[in-house]
């Protein structure tokens, strides 16, 4: 084996140790030097990311699944973790690296007045471990102990700001619902490991049988995960944390709550995606009926909510609810329209997966938008703001960019998503699609307000000296924004070589 | 070579989208556009009574308070759904016990549904 086999053999456990380390390491070189320290957490997530774009290369080139053994290779030896890295987890790995570097690149600036950034930069690494583990695991009880890595790391860096009650109080409630949730999805754990004396999801999906403790267990975790993924009326934690945190930590923690998301998919599709036909039907149409529901819930409460907020951040939050209900509208589609047997499943599941990487980008660029005017204006109320189009040229565009792309204006990449989503909706009811129309035309009268109040209207004296973000904000919003528009103008490509591979993967055990 | 490996687009099941024959169009319109405003009235003179804002016959107000704020936009969709608000404000309580009793309570119809059926 040569050198190039060896580290693409261990990619898959490289890809967490590497961040993990880093985790560990930033504090002492903190002690040498600030920027040295910021460098180095922003190195550590490039090497990271180089390791993730590799494996995802041979992933969907070479369409095959790697997977890495941590402990005995014997199956008879006790500790045994095994990650399995397949095309849909590679795909919410590359989300994951993708949130995390440009958050930390964006925190360069954003934070230099902060006290504490070694602790800030550990935890941002610790949170990407987190998050990576989680997406790349195999094992229920791997997921388990990332999923509580994540939950952890998220509350230090959403109550980072120890000096501003509100921010404390977000990461009180955060705790408090990833505490509860860690918990049902412990119990759950436990319940499937009583039942078939296996944690690994691949041993599961064989041996589950779909009886009552079963049941219990796919309620619970379910549950649990949809709670940490934001799905109404579950959602109430995130406007709170999302809109405290600072703004490249909003921006990242939208990989963490798509890495909940990423959970309840492999749940529902690889651990119980082996059961048996008859009662996968019923299954898939009882399930698919209860998301459906609850994504109109989501999309509906989120965008209302989202028009009567005047803070920046919070509003920006109750939109990225009403996103996560697009995602779950097409996925709960796609698992009714497998329940009636029709074949516009597989186009639902395309579009819901498309959107993940596109919210993911789409709304964290408002965020990094947010948190560049909060720099410039010390000002989180739009009723305070106004005319800072006149002074914060650049950051305006972005603005516009991103507005266009979360209302799904063509030809932003959040267009390409929702029309597949409409579409394959409208084949389970026309009703469905007229909802998700509506949803889309009021998160543009959302974003019509920011931009009203916000960027256009007079010079307001108090702002007069206000001046653009600094370059290193700069590049970060500039690097999602080109992002957002090669995936708006080639989405094509995107769908292809990405998203099919990642949709098969899902759809491999519920359409065969 | 093809038109779609020029123009690539996507399939949606009952249609295709295209973004750069999209953009292509959208420069165009946006070009025909930029032509016929040249076309306009050359004696527009900027800074001039031309330009003031008038109301009526009324004192122009300080630009600042000519701003709409953020909350007094769509104040009449507000006004005709407030019945929703009422209800959507109450349910936002800000209590972390009231988040986990949501939690709960989904679980709960889940229990029942998935349970049963």
């Amino acid at each position: 084996m040569n050198i190039y086999e060896i580290l693409l053999t261990n990619s898959p456990a490289l890809i967490v140790a590497i961040p993990l380390l880093g985790a560990f390491l930033t504090p002492l070189i903190s002690r040498i030097n600030g920027k040295l320290r910021n460098l180095f957490a922003i190195s550590v997530l490039g090497l990271t990311g180089f390791f993730i774009f590799w494996l995802a290369a041979n992933i969907f080139i070479g369409k095959e699944t790697f997977s890495y053994v941590f402990g005995g290779v014997e199956t008879s030896t006790v500790i045994r973790i095994i990650f399995e890295v397949d095309a849909l987890s590679i795909f919410m790995a590359i989300i994951a690296i993708i949130l995390a570097f440009v958050g930390t690149v964006y925190s360069w600036a954003f934070m230099k007045d902060n006290t504490g950034l070694d602790k800030y930069y550990t935890l941002i690494l610790l949170m990407t471990t987190g998050m990576l583990g989680m997406v790349l695991t195999g094992d229920m009880f791997n997921f388990f102990v990332f999923l509580e890595i994540t939950s952890i790391s998220s509350c230090a860096l959403i109550a980072f700001r120890t000096n501003q009650g509100f921010a404390i109080d977000a990461g009180f409630k955060y705790i408090v619902i990833s505490a509860i949730g860690a918990l049902f999805v412990l119990f759950a754990i436990a319940l499937l490991y009583s039942q078939y004396n296996a944690l690994n999801m691949a041993v599961l999906a064989n041996a589950i049988k779909y009886d009552f403790v079963d049941k219990i267990a796919l309620v619970l975790l379910v549950g649990a995960l949809a709670m940490k993924a934001g799905i109404v009326p579950m959602h109430m934690w995130l406007p709170d944390a999302y809109g405290r945190a600072p703004a490249p930590i909003s921006l990242i923690l939208v990989g963490v709550t798509q890495a909940s998301l990423y959970g309840v998919l492999r749940v529902v599709f690889t651990v119980y995606g082996g059961i048996s036909e008859i009662l996968k039907v019923n299954a898939y149409l009882s399930l698919g009926t209860i998301v459906v529901i609850l994504a109109i819930a989501t999309m509906l409460v989120g965008v209302i909510m989202a028009l009567k907020q005047f803070d920046f951040k919070r509003m920006i939050a109750y939109a990225a609810v009403a996103e996560i209900g697009f995602m779950i509208l097409a996925i709960g589609t796609g698992l009714y329209l497998v329940g009636v047997g029709s074949l516009g499943a597989d186009m639902a599941f395309k579009g819901g997966v498309f959107h993940i990487i596109n919210d993911a980008l789409d709304i964290g660029l408002l965020f990094l938008v947010a948190g560049s005017v909060y720099y410039a204006t010390k000002e989180t109320s739009l009723d305070k703001m106004g005319g800072l189009a006149r002074n914060m040229k650049y950051t305006t565009i972005f603005f516009i960019i991103g507005l266009l792309a979360v209302a799904g204006m063509p030809p932003m990449n959040g267009f390409a998503s929702k029309l597949i989503i409409y579409e394959s909706i409208y084949q389970a009811s026309p009703l469905l699609s007229i909802v998700a129309i509506l949803s889309s035309i009021m998160l543009l009268a959302v974003f019509v307000k920011v931009f009203h109040s916000a960027f256009l209207g007079p010079a307001i004296p108090k702002f007069k000296n206000v001046k653009e973000a600094p370059k290193s904000m700069l590049l970060a919003m500039l690097l999602i924004a080109c992002l957002i528009i090669f995936f708006g103008l080639f989405p094509d490509f995107i769908i292809n070589n990405i998203v099919e591979p990642a949709t098969n993967v899902l759809t491999g055990g519920v359409l065969s | 070579m093809s038109w779609d490996a020029i123009f690539p687009q996507i399939s949606t099941g009952s249609g295709f989208w295209s973004p750069l024959v999209w953009s292509g169009a959208i420069l165009i319109i946006l070009l025909i556009a930029i032509g016929i405003r040249r076309l306009g009235r050359k004696d527009y003179k900027e800074k001039t009574g031309q330009t003031q804002v008038f109301l009526s016959g009324n004192p122009e107000y300080e630009k600042e308070q000519m701003h709409v704020k953020a909350s007094n936009m769509y104040w009449g969709f507000m006004e005709s759904m407030k019945w929703l608000y009422k209800y959507l404000n109450k349910m936002h309580t800000g209590v972390a016990s009231d988040y986990i009793l949501w939690f709960i309570v989904v679980l709960a119809v889940l229990f029942i549904l998935i349970g049963v059926m």
